[in-house]
């Protein structure tokens, strides 16, 4: 059973908060599917090569020329919070 | 000078981050470029919307595969790029795109000449790409620094650029070799044409690994020191550093690995001993880029491109121009300088003059005003012609730096002004020739005392020809043709 | 005229357009109508874009015949997670409530350049994450053959759309079976190309290594049209490749000689009984037309799932990152602190699905676990695409049912992820392989459609499209469900 304090550390990593009735739903959840998920571990796959693409490409490169930017307004349209032409985030910390 | 106190060793590594001058950003069309209105070299991308992909730039690879052969590095036959995950509100997709375990070039070294002569071979680890994050304002607050700041605003105009770090063995013992390492790091990357190497601007960035031990003893705890931008601050943070963990050490207490800050104002450094927990970065293979496999062709290729590096310069310079280490070192580290040395020298026909004349007066001038060699209000034509001036004889040492002057400040030619001022040194022989012996009959006295051996009295000739000259005598003619006179005037002759 | 909606497939559309039999506006307001008529019933679409859509045909309608393209004036809509410039997009989530994309997804802007006419936006499980569409942060899409039951997911509005005749054919996307088991579930076609045929630019990454973009139709040929029309490489895509060749209209009728390969490991316990008897229907219909079955095995598919449930949701822990209130998107009221407003923006904007999905990767990920899960996880994808390597040696296609079972009822396994999870156990290897993937209508169990899965070696789209359609021509599967006789009534 993945424990508490892992369940928080994980959330902590994601910046992801869960109430306390969520937390204890969560730690029986993840376990279930690690549980599911552990028996990759009983494999003995020595040797066997990590797939990270299924398709075999490589070297696909992009000229070094400029295309059009947004514009400002365009750039900032979404933005939940602006302040003199940039994004606006709350103090650090 | 740091003095490293008594049984102590410091080992210092240092990871530098080179902003690569590409036309465009490492994955995406949008220009590189400084300065500019906030968010408006930005699209899609590289603000992060969902959807987008990385395309990468075929420059930032040919650029990293230069700086990679410079450093004498193994440009690796494939290497890909990993996702490096954290929050801040600089990165905009929550990770950074990263070369982790398979970078593109490893294994290489930088000779470092120090300041006695000697070199010191620093191990690089490796130069990956990478791309960089946006800008911060921190602002309210006292002073727009992080502490204290009510809140921040982000610019993504830099973000997305490509960047190549270096990562240097821990093979730096004193903060002297890591500014001389940093320096001739910065002529090498100047000279490769890749970067601006600008580090008030940021396009060379700094951070250093480091911790003490006394020597024969395992490696203490590291800290990573960050915020040194420039030269000196970078060498003053190390200092303080050293300092810091020694004295902490010796009072008995422990040094805890964590990233501190160089505080360019007070000169100290400070550490943050936050509850945040260490960083746990997630690395894991991009999966929306492809490996890069550089051909053993490709990379010759890219080798056969490279131009000259300093240190081929340097060894070019002392075997063609016999310029003495000194000067061939000083003249080569500089890229521009080296080049304006080159013509120089090429069109006046005098190596020495020339090195001398642009270690000196020429870059006297452009550090006074702050200038770069491009700026100079002097071409290299000009300089010449009053080279050519100087080695005729037509105009004194002393003559020539005055006119030197004067070209800066009116932008007027040599000759130009040498006529305006009538300052033409008077080389004629006939006419010096009846000075001299008007002079020696009208003082028999003094004349006759030079024949008596006393050859102080033939500054006492030198000077009155002199005013009446008002100093344009050619000195060397004048000293020659009064020898000769005061000779040949002994009435036992 | 009185045009019917199921009768209105793409390429009868083309047809009516070609011979003016009907205007591109009165083809795309017939379907609006049929829109208006269903989806208080059905609600498969998230937003309906009336106005732009009419426009857009009555442009085309201005248009002299001879200047159109093919497919200029067929409507289409299109999965929520593709984003359309100046039109709301929000993967089916709270967090990007609002969000109107600067830009086009390539496919979006492929279908706009072919001249197709956009209906609207499609609903679909959060961020692809699901196989219900019940995981949508906004409604619920009930299947058009049973209000009560699911319509599949994640892409379950592009196939209830499909399904209700409310489009001739739309868009989705498939990670581990999104396009075919909802396809399967609301019978219909639908089909997950080779990773790489379609660009990925534009829609909002679910697992990057996985996700594709793919048609869904009431016909193969229309399927076929539609892969035609976006499976072009795209430098903004690394990883696309686009079609070698373009895809041929399918029209042959006989299988002789073509062989199919039975996958053994999805015949167990977990298929239903109805679901078994059609797909034992369908291998008799392949044989009927010509073509050889055998049992084939690939032993490692039954890893299938669990290295899914780790590579999945690692990149979609990365993937989501960027959902952080700072440039688009949700931010939570208030917060006084950057740490915050993440934390409180993420919490408030994503879902429990989602979350969890978040949850296993950043742990799969984080340090002293990376081996353990992600590395044997790719290794275990080695070994699934050399089963399948060795299977295409011996076979030229291989089949399956594309669920283990009919469509379940609403709120039946929302409870139990894993049970959800094992919905896609048929689809998910495919997807590992980065193979292409088809679903066809193969019959009913209950009432309710029961579709096949069609497999090929990588870029065979045209080989499985021409045995999916002489297969189709034999079944005659109906696909017009029973919805106009259904009385509306209360649900949920
Ligand atoms: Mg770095
Ligand atoms: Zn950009």
């Amino acid at each position: 059973m993945i424990s508490r304090s892992e369940v928080e550390h994980v959330a902590r990593l994601a910046r992801l908060r869960f109430e306390e009735q969520e937390i204890a739903l969560l730690q029986q959840e993840l376990s279930s599917i690690i549980d599911y998920i552990n028996q990759l571990q009983e494999l003995d796959l020595t040797g066997v090569p990590a797939t990270a693409h299924a398709v075999n490409v490589v070297n696909i490169f992009r000229l070094d020329e400029p295309r059009a930017c947004l514009t400002q307004e365009e750039a900032l349209a979404n933005a939940p919070a602006t302040e003199r032409g940039h994004f606006l985030v709350p103090r650090m910390g | 000078m740091m003095v490293t106190p008594e049984g102590w060793e410091a080992v210092i590594g240092l990871e530098i981050h080179v902003q690569l001058n590409t036309a465009t950003k490492m994955f995406c069309g949008c220009p590189v470029s400084f300065g500019d209105v906030p968010n408006t070299n930005v699209c899609p991308l590289c603000l992060g919307h969902p959807g987008t992909l990385p395309a990468m730039n075929e420059k930032a690879i040919e650029y990293a595969t230069r700086i990679g052969l410079a450093l004498n590095c193994t440009i690796s036959p494939h290497s890909i790029f990993h996702r490096k995950n954290y929050f801040y509100p600089d990165l905009p997709k929550g990770y950074q795109i990263s070369q982790y375990d398979l970078p593109l070039a490893v294994d290489g070294h930088l000779d470092v000449e120090l300041e006695d002569g000697s070199i010191l071979r620093v191990g690089v680890t490796r130069a990956h790409l990478e791309d960089d994050a946006a800008k911060l304002v921190h602002a309210g607050g006292v002073d727009g620094r992080i502490a204290g700041a009510d809140y921040s605003m982000v610019d993504f105009n830099r973000g997305g650029t490509p960047l190549v770090e270096i990562v240097s063995e821990p093979e730096i013992h004193t903060p002297e070799q890591a500014r001389a390492y940093l320096t001739q790091l910065k002529s090498l990357l100047e000279a490769l044409e890749v970067s601006d190497v600008n580090m008030e601007e940021g396009s060379l960035r700094c951070d250093a690994n480091i911790s003490v031990h006394r020597p024969g003893t395992p490696f203490g705890t590291r800290t990573e020191l960050k915020n040194m931008n420039s030269f000196r601050f970078l060498q003053r943070g190390l200092e303080a550093e050293i300092e810091r963990q020694i004295s902490a050490l010796e009072r008995g207490e422990e040094i805890v690995q964590e990233t501190v800050h160089f505080d360019t104002g007070s000169g100290k450094v400070s550490t943050l001993r936050s509850k945040e927990e260490a960083h746990d970065y997630r690395y894991f293979p991009e999966p929306d880029m492809v490996p890069i496999e550089l051909s053993a062709e490709y990379v010759e290729k890219v080798r056969a491109g490279l131009p000259e590096l300093p240190a081929a310069r340097k060894e070019r310079y002392m075997r063609d121009y016999g310029l003495s280490p000194y000067d061939a070192g000083v003249l080569s580290a500089n890229r521009p300088l080296a080049a304006f040395f080159e013509r120089l020298s090429t069109q006046t026909g005098e190596a020495k003059l020339a090195a001398n004349w642009v270690m000196g007066d020429f870059s006297g001038y452009l550090n006074a005003q702050g200038l770069e060699v491009k700026d100079s209000a002097v071409s290299v034509e000009a300089l010449a012609e009053l080279l050519g001036l100087l080695a005729a004889g037509t105009l004194s040492g002393k003559m020539a730096k005055d006119v030197f002057a004067a070209m800066v400040e009116t932008g007027k030619g040599a000759p130009e002004l040498v006529a305006e001022r009538g300052l033409g040194q008077i080389s004629d022989t006939g006419e010096l020739e009846t000075m001299v012996s008007e002079l020696i009959a009208a003082n028999p006295g003094p004349a006759e005392e030079y024949r008596q051996g006393r050859d102080r009295v033939l500054g006492f000739f030198v000077g009155q020809i002199m005013k009446q000259t008002r100093g344009q005598a050619n000195p060397q003619l004048l000293n020659e043709l009064l020898r000769k006179a005061l000779a040949g005037s002994s009435p036992d002759n | 005229m009185m045009l019917d909606s199921h009768s209105l497939t793409a390429h009868e559309c083309r047809r009516l357009l070609a011979v003016g039999e009907a205007t591109s506006e009165e083809i795309t307001a017939a379907l609006l109508d049929r829109v208006k008529a269903v989806e208080g019933r059905v609600g498969a679409f998230l937003q309906v874009d009336e106005e732009g859509a009419l426009a857009q045909a009555r442009a085309v309608d201005a248009k002299r015949p001879e200047e159109r393209s093919p497919w200029e004036g067929v409507p289409i809509a299109v999965k929520d997670i593709l984003c359309t410039r100046g039109v709301e997009t929000t993967c089916g989530s709270r967090i990007l409530k609002g969000y109107i994309p600067p830009y086009d997804a390539t496919v979006v802007r492929l279908l706009k350049e072919a001249g197709l006419v956009i209906l609207g936006k499609l609903n679909m499980d959060e961020f692809a994450m699901g196989s219900s569409t019940e995981n949508s942060a906004y409604q619920v899409t009930r299947n058009p053959w049973d209000l009560e039951r699911v319509p599949g997911g994640s892409s379950g509005g592009s196939a209830a759309a499909v399904a209700a005749g409310e489009a001739p054919w739309s868009l989705g996307s498939d990670t581990g079976g999104s396009i075919r088991q909802p396809a399967s579930l609301c019978g219909v076609v639908g089909m997950k190309p080779t990773y790489g045929a379609v660009s990925r630019w534009g829609l909002i990454a679910f697992a990057s290594s996985l996700d594709q973009v793919g048609p869904f139709a009431r016909t193969v040929q229309d399927v076929a049209a539609l892969l035609d029309l976006i499976g072009r490489r795209d430098p903004n895509d690394q990883t696309s490749l686009g079609l070698p060749t373009p895809i041929a209209v399918p029209r042959g009728e006989s299988l002789a000689g073509r062989r199919f390969g039975i996958i053994k490991e999805y015949l167990g316990d977990t298929i239903q009984p109805g679901v078994r008897r059609i797909f034992e229907q369908a291998v008799e219909a392949l044989e009927a037309l010509g073509g050889r079955c055998c049992e084939v095995s690939l032993p490692s598919v039954e890893r299938g799932l669990a290295a899914y449930y780790i590579i999945a949701p690692a990149e979609c822990s990365a993937n989501l990152a960027r959902f952080d209130g700072v440039r688009y998107g949700h931010r939570a009221h208030k917060a006084e602190t950057l740490h915050e407003m993440y934390t409180r923006t993420r919490s408030e904007g994503f879902g429990p699905e989602v979350k969890r999905r978040i949850m296993i990767g950043t742990y799969a990920l984080s340090s002293g676990y990376y081996d353990a899960y992600y590395a044997q996880a790719q290794r275990t994808r080695t070994l699934i695409i050399r089963d399948f390597q060795k299977a295409f040696a011996e076979v030229d296609l291989l089949i399956s049912p594309t669920s283990p079972t009919v469509a379940f009822r609403l709120g039946e396994r929302t409870a139990d992820p894993l049970t959800m999870y094992l919905s896609d156990l048929c689809t998910i290897p495919v997807n590992l392989a980065g193979l292409p993937g088809l679903s066809l209508p193969a019959g009913f169990a209950d009432g309710l459609p029961v579709g096949l899965q069609i497999i090929g070696p990588h870029f065979s789209e045209q080989m499985m499209l021409d045995a999916a359609y002489a297969l189709e021509q034999r079944l005659q599967v109906s696909t017009r469900p029973p919805l106009d006789v259904t009385p509306a009534k209360e649900v949920g």
